[in-house]
């Protein structure tokens, strides 16, 4: 196995929620709450869960675009959240991500030329334009667009073509880590497999990590090393993709794997198990376990006690009763 | 596949255009299926393709004056709904036929509580009075699967998560008991866990009440799941129809077969198998290509493909393909 890339420490995460009247009591989202993992170099990790758990939140704290309420994250061992500004500088050139929705992303007044020179000023600012002109045009090669989309706006592309622009934007810095806030979750599946495809390429090439976060598990069992489920802000289960799929510990990872929807009819009449009634809001305080309100193996204990995260081997549970 | 002895709804050439300044798109063009009572039909698609156009005009919803139905008829209940003035479909609409759209959230008012817009269907199409509106929305609720149906009635959208206004859309879909169901992307905007409710849902009251629904979605794993027959869309046309078991075991069009291959599997372990992605993109709809649309990106395109447009091939039960390849060997055959 390959050496630690990134460590969180019990990381955590809370955000003040305005309550309705001035006497109300304050009330936080506790949108990461006490996460240890270890991302490895050159894997591929995947944060899976559904809207709310605090998986992009947890992105973000390890970019460090978000200040954390305690806990640490460390690069190649340097404290990320304490680190001095130059230090800091150094080392968003090696970290990169790439968002959701890449309109959103791309500024709509640059041209792409614009858009892929900002990075090279900013993390090479004694290039020479010609320097500029071949990097970018090796940037457009790696992510497979042809060279007269420089003069072009981003509005003028579809959205597989802009995924690939916000990808060449992250790779101009030579970074070694990606970070892929639901990168693909936007695209037709057509798109989608290319740009996996693409992802894939590029990390052998480039020798990349990527944490990879996604709702879409169907993705996360294709693309992903090991993964980790998280659940209102905890990390519930966490192993190498192909042993928590085939057999989740988690009840919750069980209810999230079945709830998939399978594109083979044949397989309809499978037993699924669906959870009943909605995930509680993250607003909400729950004492014990946070899955205990819909897990139908809960018992008193649950109900009581937060249940510590348990490691055995490669594969980690934070559930009382774990399944076989 | 059912015939049109015993099917509810029959669409046959459907054009609908849109005219913009930039020239006509012809967003469905020329599309003809059929919806069997109480079957669940699938119309699957990616992004453009013109599967969410084509249950605007069913509902004669299409956004005017720029969109405009320009051909074909939409037969239900022996009358052609594309005939129809807007008195005679608002009778329909939300009686006979009714429509939950993909985002909850913007698809119901703000300043009115739930309860309130489920019962305005009640309201125009029963003239039923306040207390029995009321006890008919609870009812629904119920039905439905939301909790403290009573309460809830009095709640405004914004205090219900993404799960609860999805079942509050349905159930006001279904209040009057319509005949015809289309549901527009209706569980993308959900998480997985509550998909899965939904879907199920769905499959239930189909069940119960014999509504035949049309799915529209861009997840063959969606159509997988509930469908009976299933239309595939491309660039405004439909490329292929079957019923749900032939259509993933055996894709005709290289279209459909791309799509299936394109999707990351959850069954089997996955990593470092390289998915098989189709090339290049959809088409615009204002400069389409001669000939198949699909020809530009296809593998196994030939000479006439680019060309001429394929014919509708019939391959048995039901099962028809807009594709050269199979003309071919038919012609061979």
């Amino acid at each position: 196995m390959t050496a630690p890339l990134i460590e969180t420490r019990h990381l955590k995460k809370y955000f003040p929620v305005k309550s309705g009247s001035m006497f109300g009591k304050k009330r936080v989202v506790r949108a990461v709450d006490d996460v240890t993992l270890t991302i490895r170099e050159r894997e591929t990790f995947a944060l899976v869960g559904e809207s709310g758990c605090g998986k992009t939140t947890f992105g973000r704290l390890i970019l460090r675009l978000e200040g954390k309420t305690a806990g640490n994250v460390y690069y190649r061992g340097n404290d990320l959240h304490n680190v001095d500004a130059e230090t800091l500088r150094n080392l968003r050139k090696r970290i990169q991500i790439i968002f959701q929705d890449p309109f959103a992303s791309l500024n709509p007044r640059m041209r792409i030329r614009s858009i892929l020179a900002e990075p090279l000023q900013t993390h090479n600012g004694r290039a020479t334009s010609r320097e500029m002109d071949e990097r970018i045009r090796q940037l457009l090669t790696f992510v497979g667009l042809p060279e007269q989309v420089l003069r072009r706006y981003p509005h003028q592309f579809s959205g597989g073509q802009r995924q690939r622009i916000g990808i060449a934007r992250a790779l101009a810095s030579h970074p070694e880590f990606i970070v892929c806030d639901e990168a693909v979750s936007a695209l037709d599946v057509s798109i989608q497999a290319q740009i996996l495809n693409l992802l894939e390429d590029l990390q052998e090439k480039f020798k990349l990590t990527y944490l990879f976060i996604t709702h879409d598990l169907s993705v996360v069992n294709h693309i992903a090393d090991r993964v980790c489920v998280m659940f209102l802000g905890k990390a519930v289960e966490l192993g190498p993709t192909a042993d928590l799929f085939r057999q989740p510990r988690h009840p919750y990872t069980r209810f999230l794997i079945s709830a998939v929807p399978i594109p083979d009819p044949e397989m309809r009449n499978r037993q699924k198990m669906i959870l009943t009634g909605d995930i509680p809001s993250p607003m909400q305080r729950i004492d014990g376990c946070r899955f205990h309100t819909r897990c139908p193996y809960a018992r008193p204990v649950c109900r009581r006690e937060d249940p510590a995260v348990v490691t055995d081997g490669e594969r980690a549970v934070a559930c009382h009763f774990p399944l076989d | 596949m059912s015939g049109p002895q015993s099917s509810i709804l029959q669409v046959n050439d459907l054009e609908t255009r849109f005219f913009t300044r930039k020239g006509i798109v012809r967003a469905v063009d020329g599309i003809s299926f059929a919806v069997g009572k109480g079957r669940i039909v699938g119309i699957v698609g990616e992004s453009g393709c013109g599967k969410s156009v084509t249950s605007l005009s069913i509902m004669g919803l299409v956004p005017s004056p720029a969109g405009k139905v320009t051909g074909g008829s939409i037969i239900f209940d022996s009358q052609d709904l594309i005939t129809l003035g807007s008195r005679e479909m608002c009778a329909i609409r939300g009686k006979d036929i009714s429509m939950i759209f993909q985002e909850p959230m913007t698809s119901l008012n703000p300043v009115y509580t739930v309860g309130r817009q489920v019962g305005e269907a009640l309201r125009i199409h029963a003239g039923a009075d306040k207390n029995e509106i009321r006890e008919r929305v609870i009812e629904a609720f119920d039905q439905v699967g939301i909790p403290e149906p009573a309460a809830r009635v009095n709640a405004y959208p914004h205090q219900l998560s993404g799960g609860l206004r999805q079942r509050v859309m349905i159930a006001m879909a279904l209040i009057c008991e319509p005949r015809l169901l289309i549901a527009d992307e209706p569980t993308t905007a959900l998480d997985v866990t509550i998909q899965a409710q939904i879907l199920e849902l769905m499959m239930k009251l189909r069940d119960r009440l014999d509504t035949a629904i049309i799915m529209i979605t861009h997840d063959l794993g969606v159509i997988a799941e509930i469908c009976d027959d299933v239309n595939v869309m491309y660039a405004g046309k439909i490329i292929e129809t079957s019923d749900v078991f032939t259509l993933f075991r055996q894709p005709a069009h290289p279209y459909t077969q791309g799509l299936l291959r394109a999707i990351p599997s959850i069954t089997t372990p996955g990593k470092r198998t390289r998915l098989a992605s189709i090339d290049g993109m959809v088409p615009n709809l204002l400069h389409l290509p001669a000939g198949c649309r699909f020809q530009p990106r296809c593998e196994a395109a030939m000479e006439i493909c680019c060309r001429r447009e394929p014919p509708l091939v019939a391959l048995g039960d039901g099962h028809r393909v807009r594709c050269w390849l199979h003309q071919k060997k038919g012609e061979s055959k």
